[in-house]
């Protein structure tokens, strides 16, 4: 199916796995934030979840390894976050962006002598005479394992926060933490392993983007994915479908503006370049425009640390 | 036990001390990252502390330090403010580069004329390309309650496509062979910005930045706005109660970090950068962030920090000449250093204590 | 009767201040024990102790003839002792089952939950519906869930602290029936509260603390409330002097003032209509969250309403904001001192100038006179007894009572016409209150028109020359206070629909 000269089914796989790293760094984010915590590093941890994954897979020659390395260097990072914010009550604005150019810093120290490598290849899943099926086989069965993952994360946080035990107890401390302390819960300690976990996430997002998106090592590989992904956040409500959604089309965005920018659209590459930041303004200016609509199912502690006087 | 007990008065000692701490520890555990590089770590903290100041060829590196403070300390007062007001611009790096821009095409679009008036109408263009594009998140929160985090973030993204745009567009040297970038300010003496007192790197824009810490000091200290910024961060519903409007206050922040980081962009654009390329900004306007909470978002204490950081630039850059350090390592060094300020911060309002039974001997009078 | 709890010699101190010290008493099974004091007594850091929040320095307690020591609420709540908390244990965005699962150990599936919430909020007479937010619930409505959330667990001790201050006369009476129908089943209840006619209506036994130490022991229903309320005080109380003064001319008016509320599960106000004139105190009641904070940021200016609604003096000033209000002779005095009325982390001097800038000329072109501003803090202290090491000291580091002290005084020292007080007692001990009270009387008796907004009755009778009440937005006609009845201030809380009716028609 041709639109415009643009392959529609071609778009729409490619954006699946366009938009996997803010998907992943979203999702932890999303789980953060619920827990009442704003961490603004995830861009830090993302990158540094790049070259941590990317340094793993090269050595171990296992793209599977790299994913977890990614997501270890992710959490690792985030750790510094949740020490600094949880036992140190510093500032949640600032930290984060510390916690960013920490990352970029981090990041681009340890990938000297990585340059021009590249990484193993993460194969697609075999689905055999699926992926044959027309147009449909090549959206949905023609992904990496992480594609996969990526979703399946997506279904497993919405039911853990909407029907288990865990996600009540993790809400119930980003709505109140006075209250939950109250009742006996340790909130620093849940806030705390909410925030490895988002670090992780965005550690695995990042080292996707070098595996797999671009794959190798380059400065600065995320550029500013991590806060496309806080955005998404926000555009999301709070709400993982919603997650999944925004980063599908911000993944659109980006996958059809490379696509213009090939086919050699009269648009000038500059505008085509800048389309996916501003889109993600305006679509941040709709969302919060509507009478304080986004504002209202944010979670009511965000951003405020918690310390028990007595 | 350890654990952290809230003072009942914000602590004066370490509200002055956490810088002094945080430099320490960062210079200990940078050390460490140095030895664990192969690095001897005496030397090259000497060479990044020591040397610019001191040093063989501290005649010259001196005057680098102002070169690179100035600009981080203009855009890092502009940022306090909001800081101190909770409002948080990350932007600047994208203000810096619009405010660049603006400045540099009023000037180049008078080339070559000679008049006194050109360099004072670029520093207003400068300052409006900066505020301009600090306008759009701040009339955005206003209006739409959007998030000026992101969204000042996000233009900073298309402020660079937009300087790759002019650097090899509509501001590129007609008589530059086709290589990208603008014409250079160095050969158009009425709107270059020059030295005033060369030996210590002093341009039109280091006047500027001490200038305005000297004012921002003032505002903060004595002004009913200071009062209304400090108290809108430290209360908002006080603030309100006050009679604060939230909206002007967004503006008013907003509006001069904007105009600030625009200047520093244009005194860089017209002095030591020289012309618009695709990358003459060089992240100043994301240290500079570091360089405010350094500073304790003080104005005056943001001249210091500024100066320091700027000698971890100069330092650091001769460490990557004479020592082949890496320049990230110097990044990671930024970062840890406004890591261990956090953390050391906890002592201005918390103490630690052992367990219950310090807290007795102390109740038990 | 079994013993149930004995807590014995036990101590607890805080940086700069012993909470209990040496405490002893014992609850049997059945038993409905009062813990009576004033705030600061001591008396929610022992049932923090005894509901495993806050571990004791020294002393011992036992439970069923155990020692008992819970590390943690969820021990506690295992061996069965529950707490219904005063303030700060439900969440307001999540639903009323998932609310009450929070507080239990093994809480069962949701539909199943839901099920037993319904049956025992039945059979105790508390009706609630497990699928409602809780954020949208009244104040009444509120403490059921909680008071559902330990009912489920069968408790052996039910803590309840404070549980009357958000209830109506009428929904007090429902309380009492709940606790005493609990009691008859064997469970003991232990019931904080500083009202001495509902502990002798209530009580088998009572334990007074003062300062952290036990003072006295006794029977409510053979103590009259006077004597009990010189045991909780340690001295004689004097109630304030009236000056009766002739009423003025009208120096407030509101006219069907309605508008949003700017908080989350905030209360709109629907047509708000009253005047209050110089010289004239009117005193405004109702159970919390019923429009009272909407109301304070409608008059002090935070919230802006069209011109017409709102006088000063006759002049239309609706649309002015705060600053401009005070210009125009009104002061406001908001209920949450940590945040609202002052910023905790200023100074005296700092917090002296957020409001009296205007009225006392703190600034000259825009600079602030900052030793005048100084100079007015300690007047303020001096005049108004605030205890404190300074002017220079953060707002925080006083106590409640100190706090509000000064920043009453900061209102009343500005020659206002108009003063508007939201909860001007609360937390604050007896002897600041009374000298609280007097204040602003003395203001009224100057000229000065005063609306206090309160969740205490006794303190709005005692002060106020007309009363009104606030139901969910809504004021009722104000009436004066000479010959109203309990009985008659319970039906204008209960509902104000009625009244409603006829304030349009008068």
């Amino acid at each position: 199916m041709l639109i415009g000269g643009i392959n529609v089914e071609i778009l729409i796989a490619s954006l699946m796995v366009a938009s996997v790293p803010i998907l992943l760094a979203a999702l932890g984010e999303l789980v953060v934030e619920r827990s009442g915590v704003l961490n603004l590093g995830v861009e830090g941890m993302m990158i540094t979840g790049a070259i941590g994954g990317f340094i793993i897979a090269v050595q171990t020659q296992s793209p599977v390894l790299g994913f977890v390395g990614g997501a270890v260097s992710g959490a690792a990072i985030s750790a510094v976050f949740a020490l600094l914010t949880q036992v140190f009550l510093a500032n949640q604005v600032a930290t984060g962006l510390a916690l960013t150019m920490f990352g970029l810093g981090v990041s681009s120290l340890a990938g000297q002598g990585y340059n021009g490598i590249k990484p193993p290849a993460t194969g697609s899943v075999p689905f055999g005479p699926l992926a044959d099926i027309p147009f449909l086989g090549r959206i949905l069965f023609s992904h990496d394992w992480i594609v996969y993952a990526s979703i399946a994360l997506t279904a497993a946080i919405w039911w853990v926060l909407k029907y288990t035990r865990t996600g009540l107890i993790i809400r119930a401390v980003g709505e109140s933490h006075e209250a939950a302390h109250a009742l006996g819960y340790k909130v620093n300690r849940i806030r705390l392993l909410c925030i490895l976990f988002g670090g992780a996430t965005a550690g695995m997002g990042g080292a996707y983007v070098s595996l797999v998106r671009v794959p190798q090592w380059v400065d600065g590989i995320t550029s500013g994915a991590g806060w496309i992904a806080l955005a998404i956040v926000v555009f999301a409500s709070w709400r993982p479908w919603r997650v999944l959604i925004g980063a599908y089309l911000f993944g659109g965005i980006s996958v059809l503006q490379l696509n213009l920018q090939a086919a050699g659209s009269g648009i000038p590459v500059e505008y085509l370049s800048m389309a996916p930041y501003l889109i993600t303004i305006i679509v941040l200016v709709i969302l919060s425009s509507g009478r304080g609509k986004a504002s209202m199912s944010a979670p009511a502690a965000l951003g405020q640390n918690f310390h028990a006087s007595r | 036990m350890l654990r952290l007990e809230k003072r009942p008065n914000p602590s004066r000692f370490w509200l002055y001390a956490t810088p002094a701490v945080a430099v320490a520890l960062t210079m200990f555990v940078g050390g460490l990252l140095f030895a664990l590089m192969g690095k001897n770590p005496f030397e090259v903290i000497r060479t990044i502390f020591w040397d610019p100041v001191f040093g063989e060829f501290a005649f010259y590196l001196r005057g680098q330090l102002l070169v690179k403070a100035g600009p981080l300390i203009l855009i890092a007062i502009g940022l306090a403010l909001g800081f101190r007001a909770g409002i948080w611009n990350i932007g600047a790096e994208g203000q810096y580069i619009m405010g660049a821009i603006c400045g540099a095409a009023v000037g180049l679009a008078v080339f070559p004329t000679e008049n006194r008036l050109i360099f004072p109408v670029m520093i207003v263009a400068g300052a409006f390309g900066g505020w301009a594009w600090a306008m759009i998140p701040a009339i955005l929160k206003t209006r739409f309650n959007t998030n000026e985090i992101l969204v000042s973030l996000m233009l900073v993204y298309v402020a660079e496509t937009i300087l790759a745009k002019a650097a090899t567009g509509f501001l590129k040297n007609p008589e530059g062979m086709g290589f990208p970038g603008s014409r250079n300010f160095s050969s158009f003496p009425a709107a270059r910005n020059s030295y005033i007192v060369e030996s210590l790197g002093l341009h039109w824009g280091g006047v500027a930045a001490l200038a305005t810490a000297v004012l921002a000091y003032i505002l903060l200290t004595r002004h009913i706005a200071g009062f209304q910024i400090k108290l809108a961060g430290q209360a908002p519903r006080a603030a309100r109660f006050h009679g604060v409007s939230p909206a002007r206050l967004v503006v008013m922040c907003m509006g001069i970090s904007g105009a600030l980081a625009g200047l520093a962009g244009l005194f860089e654009v017209a002095g030591p950068a020289g012309q618009i390329s695709i990358d003459f900004n060089t992240g100043y306007g994301f240290t500079a962030i570091i360089v405010a909470f350094l500073g304790r978002l003080n104005p005056l204490g943001i001249v210091l920090a500024g100066i320091l950081m700027a000698l971890t630039y100069v330092g650091g850059e001769m460490a990557a000449t004479n020592l082949g350090l890496p320049s990230a390592a110097i990044q990671v060094f930024q970062g840890m250093l406004l890591f261990f300020l956090l953390a050391v911060d906890v002592l201005t309002n918390y103490r630690f204590r052992l367990g219950a039974g310090a807290a007795r001997a102390a109740g038990v009078k | 009767m079994t013993e149930l709890l004995r807590v014995d010699g036990v101590t607890k101190a805080y940086p700069g201040v012993v909470a209990n010290s040496d405490v002893s008493f014992s609850i049997s099974e059945g038993e409905v024990h009062a813990l009576l004091g004033e705030n600061g007594a001591g008396k929610s850091t022992l049932v923090k102790m005894i509901y495993g929040l806050v571990r004791p320095d020294s002393g011992s307690m036992t439970f069923r003839g155990q020692p008992y020591h819970p590390a943690k609420p969820a021990e506690a709540r295992r061996l069965g002792v529950a707490m219904v908390f005063q303030h700060f244990s439900l969440f307001e965005a999540l639903d009323v089952a998932e609310n009450v699962a929070l507080g239990m150990e093994s809480p069962p599936p949701m539909r199943e939950l839901a099920g037993r919430i319904r049956a025992v909020s039945e059979e105790y007479g508390l009706p609630l519906d497990p699928t409602r937010m809780v954020g949208d619930l009244s104040a009444g409505e509120r403490q059921r869930v909680e008071i559902i959330r330990c009912l489920l667990q069968d408790p052996k001790l039910l803590i309840m602290d404070e549980p009357t201050s958000v209830l109506t006369p009428q929904e007090v009476e429902i309380l009492f029936r709940t606790l005493r129908q609990l009691s008859a089943e064997g469970t003991a209840i232990l019931y904080i509260s500083h009202k001495l006619e509902e502990i002798r209506a209530l009580c088998d036994e009572a334990t007074i603390l003062r300062r952290g130490k036990v003072v006295a022991t006794c029977t409510p229903r053979d103590r009259t409330a006077r004597e009990m309320a010189e045991l909780m005080v340690g001295a004689a109380l004097t109630p304030p002097q009236r000056h009766p003064g002739e009423k003025g001319e009208v120096a407030l008016g509101l006219s069907d003032l309605s508008v949003d509320s700017p908080i989350p599960f905030g209360t709109s106000l629907k047509g708000v209509s009253f005047t209050v004139a110089k010289g004239e105190v009117l005193g405004i009641a109702g159970v919390a969250g019923n429009g009272q904070d909407e109301l304070l940021l409608a008059l002090s200016g935070e919230l802006r309403v069209a011109p017409d609604k709102l006088r000063i003096a006759s002049a239309p000033a609706g649309d002015l904001g705060p600053a401009e209000r005070r210009k125009a002779g009104l002061v406001a005095a908001p209920e949450d001192r940590y945040g609202h009325a002052a910023a905790p982390d200023m100074s005296l001097v700092e917090n002296a100038f957020l409001t009296a800038g205007v009225r006392r000329g703190l600034v000259k072109r825009g600079f602030i006179d900052w030793a005048a501003t100084r100079a007015f803090a300690e007047e303020v202290i001096a005049e108004y007894d605030v205890r404190t090491p300074g002017p220079d000291v953060a707002a925080r580091a006083l106590s409640g009572g100190n706090l509000q002290k000064f920043l009453i005084g900061r209102e009343l020292n500005q020659s206002p016409s108009v003063i508007v007080i939201n909860q001007p007692t609360w937390g604050v001990d007896a002897a600041a209150a009374a000298a609280i009270r007097q204040a602003i009387l003395d203001r009224a008796a100057g000229g000065a028109a005063v609306v206090v907004i309160s969740q205490d009755l006794d303190e709005l009778l005692e002060v106020s020359d007309s009363f009104a009440v606030l139901n969910e937005g809504r004021l009722t006609k104000p009436r004066p206070v000479l010959g109203l009845t309990m009985d008659e201030i319970g039906l204008m809380m209960g509902g104000a629909h009625g009244m409603e009716v006829a304030h349009h028609a008068g």
